[in-house]
């Protein structure tokens, strides 16, 4: 790029550009203030019944209560962790299968009506089987979470390995290469973008299926927090919860474009 | 001495549910060694699946391929293929594509580096050894898919229309520059085009085929006098619309 002195319509655009920025952060943060003000307000006005509706202040509360006990760490450390588990597992077996659907005509028609079947079921039917087979405990989540997010995987992986361009395998061919050259010097590194915008679909799915697994197997975890919350009658802990997760799920997917951006040639 | 290709009675037919399509029939031709041929056609006819069997891409139904006088199949010699796009893979640098062919055939080592480092210089890329193929030009990203190409010192260069996904412009001086780089090795090269005066710019010989099925129509010889006449030179040459027209009419000509 050259250097060059900006012209004024140059500099005027810039400003403009920039309050435009400024004036969304600003409103983003006011609409959020807006929101638990009103909450609060209705709350505390008795407008709403803050025992069902829960308030800001009541949920901080609860936060700050669970933050001293420690007891909080737990629970998000262990939804984390089911969460990450899963998604390597995903990451992992669906492209492993990916690749042998590609590396195999027959394989992949046998298997399609199979995949489509089994990636259209709703995952949380299986849930209950799952507590039977596997039992009461971690195992059931890390399956249920997989089940979840891997079908959608392989056959977004496999779908973008069979659009390859014909005359880049044709090329690898003509060089004197084979089946594994087209796989290692085509494919995978052509399929790169392809992998990790699935896997940004991938993490929030996965945290689905670790939220749908704790419902129903978990005594920790914050989708356990959830269901005990809302037995209890405790609705503090069940709104902490979901914000929290929300949190979470954010910092999960920003993880993920962080690694987008570094790898981007 | 022998033809450096020889072609004779080569047949080829797609296969489909629909049914059997005859592309090409009863194609002999010979290319002697250093031979620049030109292969002309209606769309449709063939040209591409030609490429496709010299290369060994594709196993004709009948006839033979002879490369020195030894079926292709077992000669063991090096085809180098440059498709209608450079095809340069972006998460590779310039060099990393060049020595693509090398590291397929595990030939990669200190000696072709420094012999793919000299190439690149001489074909004006030597400063962009590093860079992604995003940054250079259309005309530059051609030559380096050529260093590509030439990098595993092929005896028999098959060109599939390199110049068509080009601008008009870009296109002329590129052609210019590749079948001259190419006549400067002593390769022999057989080009596929439509474009008659491409054709007619760069080949010492055009071979028109016929509509599906592919068949030899007529073999053209092209003659400028001397050899080294850069194609751009040979279209602001008298001869040249005559060949022109011989060629066309030999393409309009259904019988």
């Amino acid at each position: 790029m050259i250097e060059t002195h900006p012209t004024l319509a140059q500099q005027a655009f810039i400003e403009k550009e920039k309050l435009h920025r400024r004036n969304v952060r600003v409103w983003r943060f006011m609409l959020l203030v807006l929101l638990l003000s009103v909450w609060e307000l209705c709350a505390r006005l008795g407008i709403i019944n803050d025992f069902i509706f829960s308030s800001p202040s009541r949920v901080t509360i609860c936060f700050l209560e669970m933050v001293k006990d420690k007891s909080i760490f737990m629970h998000i450390g262990v939804t984390v962790m089911e969460t990450l588990v899963s998604f390597v597992l995903v990451v992992v077996c669906g492209f492993l299968i990916a690749v042998l659907l590609w590396s195999s005509r027959s394989i992949s028609e046998v298997l399609e009506p199979y995949l489509v079947m089994l990636n259209s079921l709703p995952k949380s039917a299986l849930a209950p089987i799952l507590i039977v087979w596997l039992g009461n405990n971690i195992k059931t989540i890390i399956v249920a979470s997989i089940s979840v997010a891997v079908f959608g995987c392989i056959m977004t992986l496999h779908t973008g390995f069979s659009q390859t361009d014909p005359d880049k395998i044709k090329l690898i061919y003509s060089l004197g290469g084979n089946k594994k050259d087209v796989l290692l010097k085509v494919l995978l590194p052509g399929s790169v973008p392809l992998i990790i915008s699935n896997m940004k679909v991938n993490i929030g799915l996965c945290l689905v299926g670790v939220i749908i697994g704790e419902f129903l197997a978990a005594n920790k975890g914050l989708g356990y927090l959830i269901i005990y919350g809302s037995q209890v009658f405790k609705m503090d802990l069940v709104v902490m919860s979901i914000v929290i997760l929300c949190i979470v799920s954010a910092i999960l997917y920003q993880g993920i474009s962080l690694l987008e951006k570094k790898i981007k040639f | 001495m022998k033809p450096k290709l020889e072609v004779s009675g080569l047949s080829y037919s797609y296969h489909s549910l629909e049914g059997e399509t005859l592309a090409l029939s009863n194609i002999s031709f010979t290319a002697d060694n250093g031979e620049f041929l030109a292969v002309v056609g209606p769309s449709g006819c063939g040209k591409s699946t030609l490429l496709s069997l010299l290369c060994g891409l594709l196993i004709p139904d009948e006839g033979d391929i002879l490369i020195d006088g030894v079926p292709k199949s077992e000669s063991g010699v090096n085809i180098g293929y440059m498709l209608q796009r450079d095809h340069l893979f972006e998460w590779r640098t310039i060099m990393g594509n060049a020595e693509l062919g090398l590291e397929i055939q595990k030939k990669r080592n200190s000696s072709s580096r420094e012999k793919l480092h000299n190439m690149l210089h001489t074909y004006g890329l030597g400063s962009f050894e590093n860079a992604r193929p995003s940054e250079l030009s259309g005309g530059m990203r051609q030559r380096a898919a050529l260093v590509r190409t030439l990098a595993l010192e092929p005896d028999l260069l098959l060109l599939d229309e390199p110049f068509s996904a080009l601008d008009y412009q870009t296109r002329l001086s590129v052609c210019d520059d590749i079948s001259t780089i190419i006549k400067s090795t002593h390769k022999t090269a057989i080009l596929i085009t439509h474009d008659l005066s491409e054709a007619i710019s760069v080949a010492d010989r055009v071979i028109v085929l016929t509509k599906r099925p592919g068949r030899i129509k007529a073999v053209v010889p092209i003659s400028f006098g001397s050899e080294n006449i850069r194609p751009l030179d040979r279209r602001n040459m008298p001869e040249f619309s005559v060949y022109f027209n011989q060629v066309w009419k030999e393409l309009q000509n259904h019988d």
